[in-house]
């Protein structure tokens, strides 16, 4: 039996307005396991909180109830005040009769009888609470970084500098993501490499960052603090640390008409490459597809030219296994296909360009060297159309695109339409646009420019077709504002597609039991409070991988993801929240329903052995539930069909007796 | 069973999620919104730590009405929670139905941490629902009346 | 007044369209193939539609100029499908008059050495009831 104190708050008059507090702390008294009951003006008070201690130090208290304001005003205030006087913190129920009572009812005699009520639930619920121990974890102090474009590389960075290890795995053979691929970035203009490039060299030379690029994650296991995360190293056929990056052998390779995947299929590269000129690493990648000597043994050009004997035709994929205390998903996005959107000619003509092939067409190291050419015939494009909201923003119901702005594009194409008149003012350029979103600091200014200043034609409507006449471009497309329709004979047509989360994000969520939207994007533990962090303890988000970003978004989220890890890797122990489930293991059947419903991974089963009433031993399938990823939502406590699982600090039992305790 | 000379006022038990209807409740305190002194508010984490056995004996024990309140579809503190108790609900609601607990007797509400007045709203509109129905005797067991 | 929010609310039970969807980008105006003749066109079928301008939109000659094509309904961004509309108010047309846009009468003189026959057969489909 607990021997239990209560305590009635008059919180000046804003209880004892409504509430005869006298009279509850009386009626308290006859409840079973109250050996004590009291009120104060101020509970809360230094002089309250001394008379619960002393309290409970006279009458040897073991569980206490204050009757007072809400728990998520003064729970741990309370708890606090237990715990100095030695008692377990979680031995302290709060009847909230201010917020819940005494401030919503204006007559005592019900204010009087509701508090009196609620006061005995708390009391019943006390009675059968036990002492709870957050558990303990140590931290592994070392992060992993999925994905090393732009988010992961500033991520990594901020981490780094906090003193923690980083590890960085990309599944390309180079780091720099997207944004090593555009010209120039919105509204500064800045040119994205020469931004970007002195952050991928900093990643190189910093000693606490090691960098897996052609490497996957294939598998995690573990929870906050402690994951153990298995890394699949692609065999590149090159040694990394052997290869200078001469090019040697980019220039001798014969097999010269592959797809350049980092200029988008515009030009070619050999079978052995280095993505472009910064890469990091800068080391070459055979492409096990398209090499000869790999395919079928007749080669080996690489391996004669290459002046540091780097070439290794043997390298095997490799797994390594690594600790890890948190990990940040930075996995980026991809223009959609346009596959479904026939009505822009896209598959029919080169000349149909997305916005991402438009700025390898615009950048210096591109397949024209930066020379505005067409994609048909190299001549340089006279008029241009540009496309805004291709595939964004669309109803579920027509079934192709996204519906979600994918929030970019404006900027991006008032960038294009405006270098392009900068650079060529002989053309003329029309942007067809639904809405212009410029929200962001001098954007609405940059799109303002590229109307009043380059004159580019933006146009209230959308394009219904373009079809390919004669080496030309028809565009169909309504004037809103005009109320007329537009035939326009374009020669460079560009369509801003809709940016979507990168393929493997859905794998990884799964490996991280991290939840996704149904577009595939990470969500966030609180869409306001807790941007950057996933739901799962442990797992952060940085970049597009959580929604739509641009690239001063994007560094900034990064660099919020990367606080959020350096404060839980600065910690030795992680403290967890004691209210987490528990099961029965003598009672569990082993089913399975309470894993499948736990948003966090936090259930696991094991075999274990049971002694019979018999005497022998059997083996059976038991739930076990990890405290320190738990949450303690209860979830699976409904699930569970043998009623083995219960949740600590609110068990069944507590909840039932403050329903009888209401009821009675 | 003796008649009682007061008016008939229904026992309402209404279960809170700890992140957004407890909350709402909070602030319908705040701002001084008044219901009926009927609700009587049970905390737990998630909507979905309510097993329907909380709302079976509440009737049992002579509740009028049982209300669920949790965050709205898609805002669950514990991202899933509450898809479970809107599936688990209905199940139960419509089974306690056949059992002779008429539906308005039964309800779950989404109500956010901001929205104190849809707390007290609801509330209220609840508390008169169920008092427009009268007694509860279906489930109850007569044992436990005083 | 009162009618007009009838014969709207009749406009959008036949066709199934929700016209709330429409974030008026003008893609269905610039699929159209018979815009130039038109007076009303395909996104504004759909904004007289919302505000119940369904009177006019029956005067008017545009909803026989629609070849219901369903070129604007296929590219659609929003599943808002105009075309739908078009075919909705012709037929409440049609019905409130009583009083079919091609009888059987008016064939003799149609005819001609180009017309298909499925031309002949298409239009009864469209402009009767």
């Amino acid at each position: 039996m607990q021997r239990i104190g209560v305590f009635v708050c008059h919180c000046g008059t804003n209880i004892a307005g409504t509430v005869d507090v006298a009279a509850v702390s009386e009626a308290l008294k006859n409840e079973p396991g109250v050996v004590y009951s009291t009120n104060y003006q101020y509970m809360c008070s230094q002089a309250g909180q001394d008379i619960i201690k002393n309290a409970i130090a006279e009458h040897g208290l073991t569980g206490i109830v204050v009757c007072s304001c809400s728990p998520r005003m003064h729970e741990a205030t309370f708890r606090k005040t237990a715990a100095a006087a030695g008692l377990n913190s979680y031995m302290v129920e709060i009847a909230n009769i201010r917020e819940q009572c005494s401030w919503v009812h204006k007559d005592m005699k019900t204010g009087t009888e509701k508090a009196i009520i609620l006061g005995k639930a708390a009391v019943a619920k006390v009675n059968l609470n036990a002492p709870l121990t957050p558990g303990e974890s140590p931290v592994t102090k070392r992060a992993l970084v999925i994905g090393g474009g732009i988010a992961g590389i500033q991520t990594a960075l901020d981490i780094a500098d906090a003193g923690f290890p980083v590890d960085i795995v990309e599944t390309k053979p180079t780091i720099g993501g997207k944004m090593a691929q555009l010209d120039k970035t919105f509204p500064t203009l800045d040119c994205a490499a020469c931004i970007l490039t002195p952050k991928m060299v900093d990643v190189a030379q910093n000693d606490k960052i090691r960098i897996f690029s052609y490497s996957e994650v294939t598998d995690v296991k573990g929870f906050v603090g402690n994951f153990d995360v298995t890394i699949k190293r692609r065999a590149r056929y090159v040694k990394e640390d052997v290869c200078t990056g001469c090019g040697a052998c980019t220039e001798k390779c014969p097999q010269k008409k592959i797809p350049n995947e980092f200029n988008l299929g515009m030009d070619n590269r050999r079978a052995i490459y280095i993505p472009f000129a910064q890469a990091v690493p800068k080391v070459a990648t055979i492409d096990l597809d398209h090499c000869n000597m790999l395919k079928n043994g007749k080669c080996g050009v690489c391996a004669k030219v290459c002046a540091a004997g780097a070439i290794d035709y043997n390298a095997k994929d490799e797994y390594i296994e690594e600790k890890y205390g948190a990990i940040v998903a930075a996995t980026g996005f991809n223009p959609i296909s346009m596959d479904k959107f026939d009505e822009f000619a896209y598959s029919q003509s080169k000349d149909v360009i997305t916005s991402l092939e438009f700025e390898r067409l615009t950048n210096a190291a591109g397949p024209t060297g930066g020379k505005l050419l067409r994609p048909s015939d190299g001549e340089h494009p006279r008029t241009i159309v540009f496309v805004q909201c291709v595939g964004s923003r669309c109803d579920s119901c027509a079934q192709k695109g996204k519906e979600y702005c994918s929030k970019i594009c404006c900027m991006y194409t008032a960038k294009h339409a405006m270098l392009t008149r900068d650079k060529y003012p002989d053309t003329d350029v029309y942007v067809f646009y639904i809405d212009v979103r410029t929200p962001g600091k001098n954007f609405d200014e940059f799109y303002r420019r590229a109307v009043e200043e380059y004159g580019v034609h933006y146009i209230k409507g959308m394009v219904g077709k373009v079809s390919p006449e004669g080496g030309k471009l028809m565009v169909q497309a309504s004037d809103l504002i005009d109320n007329k329709q537009l035939r326009i004979e374009a020669d460079l047509v560009v369509l801003a597609a809709a940016i979507e989360p990168d393929r493997s994000a859905r794998p990884l969520a799964t490996m991280l039991t991290a939840s996704m939207d149904t577009n595939d994007f990470f969500t966030e533990a609180h869409p306001k409070l807790r941007p950057v962090e996933s739901p799962t303890a442990g797992v952060f988000l940085s970049g597009t991988c959580q929604g739509p970003k641009d690239i001063p978004e994007t560094v900034a989220q990064a660099g919020a993801a990367a606080s959020k890890v350096i404060g839980l890797l600065a910690k030795d122990k992680l403290m967890g929240n004691p209210c987490v489930a528990h099961s029965d293991e003598n009672m569990c059947n082993g089913c399975s329903t309470c894993e499948n419903v736990c948003p966090y991974g936090a259930i696991t089963y094991e075999e274990k052995e049971f002694r019979m009433p018999d005497r022998t031993t059997r083996i059976r399938r038991v739930a076990r539930v990890n405290e320190a990823v738990c949450q303690g939502c209860g979830c699976c406590t409904v699930a569970c069909m043998s009623g083995a699982m219960n949740l600590k600090g609110f068990k069944n039992e507590q909840i039932l007796a403050e329903v009888d305790a209401i009821c009675r | 069973m003796s008649i009682s000379k007061e008016p008939y006022r229904p026992l309402i038990v209404a279960f809170c999620c700890n992140w957004c209807s407890y909350a709402g409740a909070d602030l319908a305190g705040n701002n001084r919104l008044a219901y009926p002194a009927d609700v009587k508010i049970i905390r737990v984490p998630c909507s979905c730590r309510v097993n329907p056995t909380f709302i079976l004996r509440a009737f049992q024990r002579g509740a009028d009405g049982v209300i669920l309140c949790g965050c709205h579809p898609g805002d669950c503190h514990y991202t899933s929670g509450n898809y479970y108790t809107r599936r688990r609900m209905a199940l139960l609601f419509s089974m306690l139905d056949y059992l002779g607990i008429e539906r308005e007797r039964t309800r779950v509400e989404w109500v956010s941490a901001a929205e104190g007045a849809k707390f007290a709203a609801t509330m209220n509109d609840f508390c008169e629902t169920v008092a427009s129905l009268g007694e509860n005797k279906r489930l109850e067991d007569l044992r436990c009346k005083k | 007044m009162a009618d007009n929010k009838k014969l709207k609310e009749d406009v959008l039970a036949i066709s199934g369209v929700n016209v709330r969807k429409c974030m008026k980008c003008g893609k269905c105006s610039g699929t159209c193939p018979s815009y130039g003749e038109m007076e009303y066109h395909p996104h504004q079928f759909v904004s007289m539609v919302e505000s119940g301008d369904i009177e006019k939109l029956m005067q008017s000659e545009s909803i026989y100029k629609c070849l219901s094509c369903m070129a604007c309904v296929e590219r659609c961004p929003r599943g808002v499908e105009p075309g739908k509309l078009v075919e909705a108010i012709r037929l409440i047309s049609i019905r409130r008059k009583d009083a079919n846009r091609l009888t059987p009468d008016r064939i003799s003189e149609l005819l001609d050495e180009d017309m298909p026959q499925q031309a002949l057969v298409t239009a009864f489909r469209k402009y009767t009831k």
